[in-house]
């Protein structure tokens, strides 16, 4: 488990996400209301749709493609679609308003 | 390695055996389904809601392309099954198709009876099966006027009321004296009979067919006694029989339909068949609920779980047509042993009548008031003991006995037992779904079980279980909200954000109760735009309550790429304008450039963080083609080239479009205008269309071209281009303050008439007033691409964080 500075907290607007990109997978970092933030990877598991351009209601994700809704506490798609998203750990750090995610290390998935 | 498992048949019944069996064992079997219709797996029940307009052939389908695919079943369409080497363990198609299998089902269902008669093979001579028939029903009546139906049972009675909803006029023959005389007894069939001539139907009782007359088209039907009728479309409708051509030849054994035993095996080794190409006991079924009985049972088998197997079902019968409730079910004739209590109401017109038989249930009929139909078939189907509670049963739903019944009896319930036939829903599935998902209502039941989602019929049951479970107090009312948010309609909260002059998304939420305290992915976008469309001032537009395409300014494509397409007034273009769009095309290596359907230049394959820069270096404003606002207006050449053209379609279209741009509406809107009756612009399927006649305009409403084609309705003829402009403004204006959020001009002109617009928009104080409201917003907007440009803030968006490298 590695630990990266990917930016700053006021980078995001609330109930909107930015998008961070390890090797090819994209991480989608969401601002929920009253500043937290949650990180899933950015890939509805039905189609594809990129999370990050979904509307955020409370801790909830609607994939702009289809409306599939998708828990960001745990990744977890909600009834009656089922499925998951991989989702990681995401904190700020309150002095410097640094955001760090932590990830595992990665290869990449397809040959360059 | 997995066993190959092939599905002869894409219908109801054998992927319904798929559908349960993914669920039991997902990965026992590598899965190929061979249909030989084009489509993928419809509910061929709803082919009448098809035919009457209610729904279209995309709204009944049950499992589209995708679900095969996420699934990992193979699927061929259009392929028909013409051998099985039941030795090689092989089938074979009638395209040179050849599929190896483990195990095989045989759905192939069943397959309309066409009566022999002289004739029948003219054109206009069809049944009532597939989709394809209901094509052929819709083509011919625009056409023709004269449909017979022959078939008063409960199909043929289906498709006559689809085909007077298409305008024909209908005779249904029938051989017995009796409608429907297999589900109804002599009262509940006269009744039936009655309210249908009252709906326009003709009768022609007693009659046997005796040839189909015409030369090539069938133009009318005679029958034994010598009277004829006259008919350009006749659709047989007298019954339906096991498709079996395929086991019989490959040496399966076959009695009038596949014979099964109660794990639906055939005779030979490895080979199934469910549905109603299949024999059990030496019955063959013809309806829906059966089929999903027999395919949980052969998905048990299938993977391998143990159960005591399929004993056979008792079915029910409900008439799908508007303004007739229709219910049978069991054996409802009076016969020696049997009793029977009955009510019959000549003045609201209702008849209930139940049987019973060494004091259990074992039949109903209902005409008028159905609602306890399902209450009752259970009963038939557990066989309880009603002794005693006989006329409780029928009067009860009147409120003259104990209301207590109902739950009493879905307490009686087993767990495995079907609530909802057309989903495959289990009292168990339900009352979980009430226990662990915290649902209250049925709505919540819908949501989360799919139960009461088809027909409906189920839903008294949702509703007993839901008190059974939770008590009278616990169960909410379920009201028809905007979204699942609320129970507030669009009225409501209009007027709310209107006298409580609240102006953030938060304040309605919060002041009106929302369930979910941020709304969700529905109410969120409508919301913000009845505050923008109410406060146009004092509300700050909420982009994070927009759908994306609206808050990047562009559409997102499948592959998460987007298009560009920028603005050209009226379809009007510069050569110097187009170089510039071939340019940017060109930098920014744009895959596909496409004129689009509405006359526009659109670039696609954009990425995300580009989108600035592409329209930076366009330097031409936003078409807003992913707006719920005015695409494009669609003009002719008009007077200005055209020979027949009799005005300036062209700067009409300009004008128009530079009026209307930017401003939100309900939903997209699309205008055009064209230069003279010919109507090259296509106007008449427009929102707005304008039509220039000899020394003046025409203006059309409603039109839509999209998935319900519409013809827009004459709203007024118009002498100056002024007068053109008002009228359309205060129209505009007007559709924005009274439609539901997405709701296309063509649905809101068909919910509130073409009466209400033309009254509204009758005084020219009125119109000028409704202008002003308009005009005053569309002063308010500003051109996003340029905006986005120039702002930091907003343009730091489209970018993605800082890369982490490893």
């Amino acid at each position: 488990m590695k630990s990266y500075v990917i930016g700053q907290a006021s980078e995001i607007e609330e109930k909107r996400a930015r998008v961070v990109r390890i090797l090819d997978t994209e991480i989608a970092i969401f601002k929920l209301t009253g500043g937290e933030l949650r990180a899933i990877e950015n890939l509805c598991p039905h189609k594809n749709g990129k999370l990050s351009e979904g509307l955020v209601c409370d801790h909830h994700v609607y994939c702009p493609l289809h409306d599939w809704k998708i828990n960001l506490n745990d990744g977890m798609v909600q009834a009656p679609d089922e499925g998951c998203v991989k989702s990681y750990h995401v904190e700020v750090e309150e002095s410097t308003d640094n955001i760090i995610l932590h990830v595992e290390t990665m290869e990449p998935t397809r040959a360059s | 390695m997995k066993k190959k498992l092939v599905l002869i048949g894409n219908g109801m019944a054998g992927i319904n055996t798929l559908e349960q069996l993914l669920k039991l064992a997902p990965e026992k079997y590598d899965i190929t389904v061979l249909g030989s219709e084009p489509h993928p797996n419809y509910n061929r029940i709803l082919l009448s809601s098809v035919l009457a307009g209610d729904a279209s052939v995309q709204d009944i389908v049950i499992n589209d392309l995708d679900w095969y695919r996420d699934n990992g079943i193979t699927l061929h369409t259009s392929q028909t099954v013409t051998r099985i080497n039941t030795e090689l363990r092989t089938v074979t198609t009638n395209k040179g198709l050849s599929v190896s299998y483990d195990d095989l089902i045989i759905a192939t269902g069943s397959l309309p009876f066409m009566l022999p008669l002289p004739g029948a093979d003219k054109e206009g001579v069809i049944a009532f099966r597939n989709i394809e028939d209901c094509e052929i029903m819709m083509d011919a009546a625009k056409q023709y006027k004269h449909a017979v139906v022959i078939g008063g049972g409960l199909l043929g009675l289906e498709a006559a009321r689809s085909l007077l909803n298409l305008d024909m006029g209908v005779s249904v023959v029938h051989n017995s004296k009796y409608l429907m005389d297999r589900q109804l007894d002599e009262i509940a069939s006269n009744m039936l009979r009655s309210e249908l001539e009252s709906q326009g139907m003709n009768f022609l009782m007693e009659q046997n067919t005796d040839s189909i007359l015409g030369d090539e088209r069938v133009t009318g039907v005679r029958f034994k006694d010598g009277s004829e009728v006259k008919a350009d479309l006749v659709v047989m409708a007298v019954g339906i029989r096991p498709n079996v051509g395929l086991a019989k030849e490959s040496g399966i054994e076959v009695n009038s339909g596949i014979v099964v035993n109660d794990y639906l095996e055939t005779g030979t080794p490895h080979i199934y068949a469910v549905g109603e190409c299949a024999e059990h006991e030496g019955v063959v079924y013809g309806l829906v609920a059966p089929l999903f009985e027999q395919g949980g049972e052969l998905a048990k088998r299938l993977a391998g779980i143990p159960s005591p197997g399929y004993k056979g079902s008792v079915v029910s019968t409900k008439l799908k047509v508007s303004g007739v409730n229709v219910f049978s079910a069991g054996q409802f004739l009076d016969q020696p042993g049997t009793r029977s209590f009955r009510i019959q109401d000549d003045f609201d017109h209702v008849y209930k009548k139940i049987v019973v038989q060494d004091g259990k249930l074992i039949g109903t009929v209902l005409f008028g008031d159905t609602s306890d139909g399902s209450k009752l078939f259970s009963m038939i189907r557990t066989g309880q003991d009603i002794s005693g509670q006989e006329k409780e049963l029928v009067l009860g739903s009147q409120g003259t006995a104990k209301p207590q019944s109902g739950i009493q009896f879905v307490a009686a319930m087993s767990n495995d037992e079907i609530v909802c036939g057309c989903n495959g829903v289990s009292k168990g599935d339900i009352q979980r779904a009430i226990e662990e998902k915290g649902c209250t209502n049925v709505n919540d039941v819908k949501y989360c079980t799919k139960a009461t989602g088809s027909c409906g019929g189920c839903k008294p049951l949702v509703e007993d279980l839901l008190t059974y479970v939770l008590g009278s107090d616990g169960v909410t009312e379920v009201k028809e909200g905007i979204c699942g948010c609320t129970p507030l309609g669009r009225e409501a909260v209009v007027e709310a954000i209107r006298s409580m002059k609240l102006t953030t998304s938060k304040e309605v939420m919060h002041v009106l109760d929302w369930k979910n305290p941020e709304g969700c992915s529905k109410c969120r976008p409508a919301v913000n735009y009845y505050l923008g469309m109410i406060w146009p001032v004092e509300h700050e537009d909420e982009k994070e309550s927009r759908f994306v395409n609206e808050r990047n300014h562009g559409n997102i494509q499948k592959d998460g790429t987007y298009s560009v397409i920028p603005r050209i007034h009226g379809g009007v273009t510069t050569a110097k304008d187009l170089k510039r769009i071939a340019d940017v095309a060109v930098k920014f290596n744009v895959e596909t450039v496409k004129i689009t359907g509405a006359q526009r230049i659109g670039l696609y394959g954009i990425q995300k963080e580009d989108l600035p820069k592409v329209w930076e270096e366009l330097d031409m404003t936003s078409g807003f083609a992913y707006g719920k606002s005015l695409r494009a207006v669609k003009t002719c050449v008009g007077s200005t080239w055209c020979r027949f053209g009799t005005q300036d379609s062209m700067s009409m279209g300009i004008e128009l479009e530079k009026r209307l741009e930017r401003i939100s509406t309900p939903a997209k809107t699309k205008v055009a205008v064209s230069g003279c009756p010919r109507n090259c612009a296509e106007a008449t399927i427009k929102d707005l269309g304008v039509v220039a006649i000899d020394g003046g305009w025409e203006i059309y409403v409603g039109g839509n071209g999209g998935t319900d084609v519409r013809a827009a309705e004459l709203l007024v003829k118009l002498k100056s281009e002024a007068e053109v402009i008002e009228w359309t403004l205060a129209y505009f204006q007007l559709y924005r303050e009274n439609a539901n959020y997405n709701e296309r001009t063509s649905k809101w002109i068909e919910r509130v008439g073409l009466e209400f617009i033309k009254r509204a928009l009758a005084s020219q104080e009125e119109r000028r007033a409704l202008q002003q409201r308009y005009e005053f917003s569309a002063g308010l907007t500003s051109d996003p691409w340029t905006e986005i440009i120039e702002q930091e803030r907003l343009n730091k968006n489209y970018e993605p964080l800082q890369p982490i490298r490893m």
